[in-house]
């Protein structure tokens, strides 16, 4: 049968959530730089803070301008709906304390990001919710290490900083066989390379920061629903999430799952998650995502083709010990990558040098296009040396699990000329060989 | 809530509140292969302004058990004996495209029952595309694919949601997606099917609020004429560069249609 058609990802990229302004009919998504909107008479005031009616009131809990990006990344993820948060700190924060509290439990990958690192192994036991850390690629690990009180799968599309491919299909059967949600967290891949709900996952979130702006001037999060988990199905999820299936009494005793089939999760995160905690993002900041997310499939593109070139360079260089990116045959990964990332497996990978801990520094510090800092996804070209800084309270046995050693280099590959990329790595490897 | 009907557990949401037996009672109908959270914004807002709401799941739907009726004769004919497992001798009845037929021959068969009607996306008849009915038929997605497709306006197809953060399509999509098998092509064949629209508008004395979506392809404003016609004490709204999903596209709009036929107390 004939498929209907249906707007495409780039048209999407471009117009999904915005029309042009209807006060002044502005093409761009107008920056609405207002704390609050004022309301037509006590009754509209009334029905707006009570649900009865659609629309902004104070821009912590909503803004003209962040919905537009929260429906721009809904509609690119396939998800219902979407909160834009401070940071992808807060998107994480948010998911965990939507969904659970006190005397639960996570079962997350070992290889995560270091700050997603920090809020699971310390902070979170703080307030009651302690997280099992499994190796990605071991699904035995992950059904072993689910307890009664496990609320929530976690895992990155790509593993930071050893690009283990999560296995989403699998580890999201896992969770569903359990009555438990898959987050995934989709920074590296952005949905240009892979949309985490069609191949199983019930929530996604992006730091907002990196690939999707591209242009590293912001700082944000975003967290989307899926809209397909139910949260209290007979046998399985029944029971598990009372902030979404019993009576709320900080908002009239609104029970969400029964207010919204498909976006409770949604609206928790809205109602009490952004209410209470307070991680919104700025309307400037949306604005500034939103250019970016424009060129997403263009900028995306470009990522992986110079990332492609520079791969091939590194891995035929004779100083260089190892070369770990998903489209390497050699890469444990390999063929999941194939499977799941056919467009390629982004633009953020790791690499080893033959040589010490000062030829490693000597090889960062010549480098003249590759800027060295803590970020990642940007359209410059960046370096960092993870055992030092990005991942430097993780204890030396699980830097070791996660594939990391003290010659790890991680590179986030920009948009510059492939050629000018290809030299200054070629000029920094032989500084550091001569050294 | 879960009310017992003819021996099933049938949901209806009623905005966080409890019963009231001294207030009126505003039953809201879904269409095909939808539930109650296709109110959600009206059906809070009547609730928490002096009526009690009751907003169904049909058997076979979201949270109600049962099978999906065969026709809108039959979900007329539950929606009598919801009523009457909730003691409502009464009632105002709201429905949306399958929903308004079921709630209009009911209106016509039971005009002692029924206090006041609004029929939102109703034309009569509502003929069902082959396409549509045989992709349903085989559980294909695509249909949920045409019905996004023509239930919505151009616009709305780009998002632009009225209440912040939430993908229009995408979310409908996931409702209907939730519709166990065999239920839409059930519900459609009872849109398909209904014959006594004209009949039943005839007998409905009472008040009648039409709301049409100006670029309804679903059920075509232009469709809803000879429903217009037969009914006596009608009021009509179109709501501008609005498709078939009124109450999600429109929100702000139905309400206010809905406030101004049932004033709220």
């Amino acid at each position: 049968m004939t498929k209907p058609k249906t707007t495409r990802f780039d048209t999407l990229t471009l117009h999904a959530g915005a029309r042009p302004d209807p006060a002044t009919g502005a093409r761009a998504t107008p920056i609405y730089q207002s704390a609050s909107f004022v309301f037509r008479d006590s009754d509209h005031a009334a029905a707006l803070f009570n649900m009865e009616r659609a629309g902004h009131v104070y821009s912590r809990i909503s803004n003209p301008t962040c919905a537009v990006l929260e429906e721009r990344i809904s509609a690119l993820e396939g998800g219902v709906g979407a909160i834009a948060v401070a940071s992808g700190q807060a998107a994480l924060h948010l998911a965990i304390v939507s969904l659970m509290g006190a005397g639960s439990h996570i079962v997350a990958s070992r290889s995560l990001y270091g700050g997603s690192h920090n809020l699971l192994e310390f902070t979170l036991p703080r307030f009651g919710v302690d997280t099992t850390f499994v190796d990605p690629r071991d699904l035995d690990a992950w059904r072993r290490a689910i307890r009664p009180t496990t609320r929530l799968l976690f895992g990155e599309t790509l593993g930071n900083p050893g690009l283990e491919v999560l296995d989403v299909p699998r580890v999201a059967e896992l969770a569903h066989e359990h009555g438990l949600p898959l987050l995934v967290d989709s920074t590296f891949t952005t949905p240009y390379l892979m949309r985490p709900f069609e191949l199983g996952a019930d929530l996604v979130y992006h730091s907002a920061t990196k690939f999707l702006s591209g242009h590293g001037v912001v700082i944000g999060g975003l967290l989307v629903d899926g809209g397909r988990f139910v949260w209290d199905e007979p046998g399985k999820s029944a029971g598990k999430f009372p902030t979404l299936t019993e009576p709320y009494a900080g908002f009239h005793d609104m029970v969400f799952a029964e207010e919204s089939t498909t976006a409770a999760f949604l609206l928790r995160a809205r109602r009490e998650g952004i209410r209470d905690f307070g991680a919104c993002m700025a309307p400037m900041t949306a604005f500034q995502i939103l250019q970016g997310i424009e060129t997403l499939p263009l900028r995306m593109q470009r990522h992986v083709d110079n990332t492609r070139k520079i791969v091939a360079f590194l891995a035929a260089h004779p100083f260089v010990e190892a070369v770990g990116y998903p489209e390497l045959p050699q890469h444990p990964d390999h063929v999941l990558a194939q499977a799941l990332l056919p467009r390629g497996c982004g633009a953020v990978f790791s690499f080893s040098i033959r040589g010490t801990r000062d030829q490693g520094r000597r090889f960062i510090e010549s480098l003249r296009i590759f800027s060295h800092l803590a970020n990642v996804g940007d359209a410059k070209s960046l370096v960092i040396h993870p055992a030092s800084t990005t991942h430097f309270r993780v204890s030396a046995e699980d830097l070791r699990a996660a594939g990391i050693t003290e010659g790890t280099i991680r590179l986030s590959v920009g948009l510059e000329d492939p050629d000018d990329l290809v030299e200054d790595l070629g000029r920094a490897l032989y500084a550091a060989e001569k050294a | 809530m879960l009310v017992n009907v003819r021996g099933c557990d049938s949901y209806a949401y009623t905005g966080s509140r409890a019963f009231d037996p001294a207030l009126p009672t505003i039953v809201f109908v879904h269409g095909a292969a939808n539930d109650h959270g296709v109110w959600a914004l009206q059906s809070r807002y009547f609730a928490h302004h002096g009526h009690n709401v009751l907003a169904v799941d049909l058997p076979g739907h979201g949270r109600s058990g049962g099978e999906a009726l065969p026709s809108v004769a039959a979900i007329a004919d539950w929606l009598v004996a919801f009523l009457d497992a909730m003691r409502v001798e009464r009632a105002i009845l709201v429905g949306h495209s399958m929903g308004a037929l079921a709630a209009l021959d009911m209106a016509g068969k039971h005009p002692g029952r029924v206090a006041k009607l609004a029929l939102l996306g109703a034309a009569v008849p509502m003929p069902v595309s082959e396409m549509l009915l045989d992709a349903a038929k085989q559980n294909d997605h695509v249909a949920f694919e045409l019905i996004n497709g023509w239930s919505f306006s151009p616009g709305d197809h780009l998002g632009g949601n009225r209440l912040p953060g939430v993908w229009m399509t995408g979310n409908a999509m996931r409702l209907m997606e939730r519709s166990r098998p065999g239920v839409l092509h059930t519900d459609l064949l009872a849109c398909n099917g209904y014959a006594d629209g004209l009949t039943a508008a005839a007998e409905i004395c009472g008040p009648v609020l039409l709301l049409l979506g100006q670029r309804d392809q679903m059920a075509p404003a232009k469709n809803s004429s000879a429903l217009i016609a037969a009914l006596t004490n009608k009021r009509v709204v179109t709501i501008a560069d609005c498709g078939h999903s009124l109450m999600t596209e429109a929100p702000d709009d139905v309400l206010d249609a809905l406030r101004e036929f049932l004033p709220p107390r």
